[in-house]
């Protein structure tokens, strides 16, 4: 935990930070970052996605201010966020004047009449210029509040705002699953607007939220303290009914989600495979991969080349091809695996890197496109079928991804704290020391790329069979960036954080279609950001978390060592 | 039939010989010690003894046994344990599963309840701070957990490596003494010390190595009448 110096309050600081709010604040207009999302209201006709990155800058620095300064008087630090505002917005300001006379559209394709419409609130060049000020100042002044409010006060106060942030930015989405009839359409007039949620049911979302987060701050710790003091057994049982539930709710989750939803969950399982795949080499062991998608790959084009598609030369059904789909890539694993036994780090992920982009050029190649397709890729891939019934709608195969995914969970669960599980922890921490105390590296290395690649092979093969045709520009390295991302993002070596890394990074970006543009610039603000903000992850493994607060003790459970040294 | 022999071996880090010929016994029940100046390849013999390192050249034999053909994970199940130099404890996970994973390969549900216990009676600071992140242990406290961790596999014979080093004066003399216990519980020591004013106390016997090259051997008394020794390691003039 990097210690939080208290710096004495000084305005040269203060000036920095709001010139870095500036530039934040001109270079997201300029690039169309504000424009873009301008038409995605989060409260109808009020705020949008667009307001949150104009004025996000000057709320986010004036936090941080207040964070750096927080030895300092509430007054100055206050005035400081203000200040902070206010140079965030003099280069906006400075653009709304000068657009015009220079035609700045010309050369900067963005800043265009919407724009200036939107920083001007409507309201004319002098009179909106300085609600542009204010508006900005007083975001600055708020974000340098926010930390000097107690926590019992801040918490709900910033799970509200996130709550209707959330549910405002996906309001489109939980309309069109919500439905058009009866009390749904009733509800659904009351809480949202035609674009983004209704000020009511803004206000309704926050108050209840904050209400809910608020009881969980008082009530919480005694609730998790009663269930602590529970007999063994009981709580086991109340676990496993969490897990039953939870599974039961995934179960009818296609009947809420609808067709459309359904199909982008179905993207994200697939993601979620494949992250629970390379979190064991990467998040257990320790061992960096760039070339993960070549796993993908070969299990897409093994489920092709069995199947009866146009290169198929076995004619088999998807589910006699599937374990052969998983094997070839544990095959290829344990191929990979061996020249790169003795490389640590660096070397590691080059060599990782280059065979991905040598899988991707072999199938592409035209040296074998007689058998693969070269870059035409492979078509009439047959969809998966059950019991002589095609399963081709996004809601049937949910179901097939679903169980790749709970298995997947399932073994890396049992995985992680079995005999194996310890061994790719130590051969993380310090590959000598675990070599010193009688770990087989080779194996352990191994059996992590080997079990790595064959949830990456079933993902391909269940994604081959549910486009029905694969192209090798569908295995690029983005791909394996785009899963080594979501594991960074959910939390390293954590499993349910594959899961919300894979929701946001996979789930998100496809829900709100402002976002392909700007796809990879969010990818690498949000990995900056995340490096900063929270290294440890949106939802971190018990060991990533307690490396982040070292120092602060907290008891095992008694009898940790035995029973963990048991299996 | 000694516990460890170590026949005239010849190791190398790529070109650089490190070690020219290295012979040396430790018979079952001993502690004895290895002394020398720094770069002299003490760390390079303990590592070669636990099959880190493959020798070019010269051989090992633990119990009669000759160790060439076994990898390093399968001579720590024929019960050698090596406590590397500096501290190399998991500092991310805590005491407790540091100590654990030093029993990982075994299954023996009592038998490691047991170590354990004994660890901690042995080393009661750990014991007190048994769910602390092992990385925020002081120097020393990380030192007791490096051998803590090797004693947790149960070892026949254990290689330490400048097992005192980082710790304060008072506690020199207190871990020497313990580990004159675990010796006496049963375990062989081949012990790597800078300080060899301690190392010569609890030893029965001693090598001063130099330069890849053992240049005395003798009884830890013989060692510390030696003028020569007396002026290169105990700083007497
Ligand atoms: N990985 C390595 N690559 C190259 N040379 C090495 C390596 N490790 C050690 N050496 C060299 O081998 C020789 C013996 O090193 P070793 O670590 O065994 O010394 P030591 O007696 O343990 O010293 P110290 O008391 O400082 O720990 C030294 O000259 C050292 O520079
Ligand atoms: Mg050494």
């Amino acid at each position: 935990m990097t210690m939080e110096t208290e710096t004495r309050f000084n305005w040269g600081e203060i000036v920095r930070l709001g010139l870095l709010a500036a530039v934040i604040a001109l270079s997201l207009n300029l690039i169309g970052l504000v424009g873009t999302f301008a038409g995605r209201d989060i409260i109808g006709g009020m705020v949008s996605v667009g307001h949150v990155f104009l004025f996000g800058a000057a709320l986010g620095c004036g936090y941080i201010a207040a964070q750096r300064f927080s030895g300092g008087g509430a007054g100055n630090t206050l005035l400081g966020g203000l200040v902070i505002g206010l140079l965030s917005s003099l280069p906006l300001v400075v653009l709304v004047l000068i657009a015009e006379p220079l035609n700045l559209r010309q050369f900067m394709p963005y800043v265009s009449p919407a724009l200036l419409e939107m920083l001007t609130f409507g309201q004319g060049q002098a009179l909106g210029s300085l609600i542009l000020i204010v508006v900005a100042s007083v975001l600055g002044l708020i974000g340098a509040g926010i930390p000097l409010l107690p926590s019992r006060v801040r918490q709900p106060l910033i799970w509200g705002l996130a709550a209707v942030f959330l549910i405002g930015l996906l309001a489109e989405v939980i309309i069109l699953a919500w439905g058009n009839q009866g009390l749904g359409l009733a509800i659904r007039r009351f809480v949202f607007a035609a674009r983004g949620l209704s000020i009511l049911g803004a206000s309704l979302v926050f108050l209840i939220v904050v209400g809910l987060s608020a009881w969980w701050n008082s009530r919480g710790e005694g609730i998790k303290a009663r269930v602590n003091a529970l007999p063994p057994e009981r709580q086991r049982n109340l676990r496993w009914g969490g897990i039953g539930l939870g599974i039961l709710l995934l179960l009818f989750l296609p009947m809420f989600l609808r067709t459309y939803l359904t199909e982008v969950i179905d993207n994200v399982g697939l993601f979620i495979l494949m992250g629970l795949g390379l979190n064991i080499v990467v998040g257990f062991a320790g061992m960096l991969n760039l070339g993960y998608v070549a796993f993908f790959a070969i299990g897409a084009y093994t489920m092709a080349l069995l199947t009866p598609s146009e290169y198929g030369v076995a004619g088999l059904s998807f589910w006699t091809a599937l374990p052969f789909s998983v094997l070839a890539a544990v095959l290829m694993g344990l191929i990979l695996v061996i020249p790169v036994l003795k490389m640590r780090g660096d070397y590691l992920a080059i060599v990782t890197l280059g065979f991905g982009e040598i899988i991707r050029i072999l199938v592409l190649s035209d040296f074998l496109a007689p058998w693969i397709g070269g870059a035409q890729g492979i078509l009439k891939i047959p969809n998966v079928s059950v019991a002589g019934m095609e399963l081709v709608k996004p809601e049937h195969l949910y179901y097939v991804i679903l169980a790749g995914c709970l298995l997947a969970l399932f073994v890396s669960w049992r995985l992680r704290d079995a005999r194996l599980g310890r061994q790719w922890r130590a051969l993380r921490e310090d590959e000598d020391v675990a070599e010193a105390m009688g770990i087989n590296l080779v194996k352990t290395k191994l059996l992590a790329f080997a079990i790595g690649a064959a949830f990456a092979g079933m993902s391909g093969a269940i994604f081959a069979s549910k486009l029905g045709s694969i192209f090798p520009h569908s295995f690029n390295l983005m791909v394996s960036i785009n899963v080594l991302c979501l594991i960074i993002v959910g939390g390293i070596g954590s499993l349910p954080g594959v899961v919300v890394g894979a929701l946001f990074l996979v789930g998100l970006p496809e829900l709100l279609r402002e976002f392909a543009e700007y796809r990879m610039l969010m990818y690498g603000a949000l990995l900056i950001v995340m490096m900063v903000a929270r290294p440890e992850g949106l939802w971190p493994s018990e060991v990533m978390k307690r490396e982040l607060r070292a120092g602060s003790e907290e008891p095992l459970p008694a009898g940790f060592v035995v029973s963990s040294a048991e299996r | 039939m000694p516990m460890l022999e170590v026949d005239n071996i010849h190791t190398y880090y790529g070109n650089i010989q490190a070690l020219k010929g290295i012979s040396l016994t430790v018979e079952e029940g001993e502690i004895v010690t290895l002394i020398g100046a720094n770069g002299a390849g003490k760390s390079t013999t303990l590592w070669t003894i636990a099959g880190l390192l493959k020798p070019r050249q010269g051989k090992v034999f633990l119990e009669g046994e000759d160790l060439a053909g076994y990898k390093a994970h399968e001579i720590v199940y024929k019960g050698v344990a090596l406590v590397p130099e500096g501290r190399r404890i998991f500092a991310k996970l805590t005491v407790a599963e540091n100590l654990d994973m030093g029993a990982y390969h075994r299954s023996d549900r009592a038998g490691i309840a047991e170590d354990l216990e004994r660890a901690f009676t042995l080393f009661p600071r750990l014991k007190e701070r048994r769910s602390q992140v092992a990385g925020t242990l002081s120097g020393g406290e990380q030192q007791m957990l490096s051998t803590a961790r090797a004693l947790m596999a149960r070892p026949r014979l254990m290689l330490l490596d400048e097992p005192s080093m980082g710790l304060a004066p008072v506690l020199v003399e207190n871990f020497f003494e313990t580990i004159q216990e675990i010796n006496r519980d049963g375990t062989t020591i081949l012990l790597v010390e800078q300080n060899a004013h301690m190392a010569l106390q609890v030893a029965q016997r001693g090598y001063v190595l130099e330069t890849g090259a053992i240049m005395l051997s003798d009884t830890a008394d013989g060692l510390r009448q030696n003028p020569m020794v007396q002026k290169a390691y105990l700083g007497m003039e």
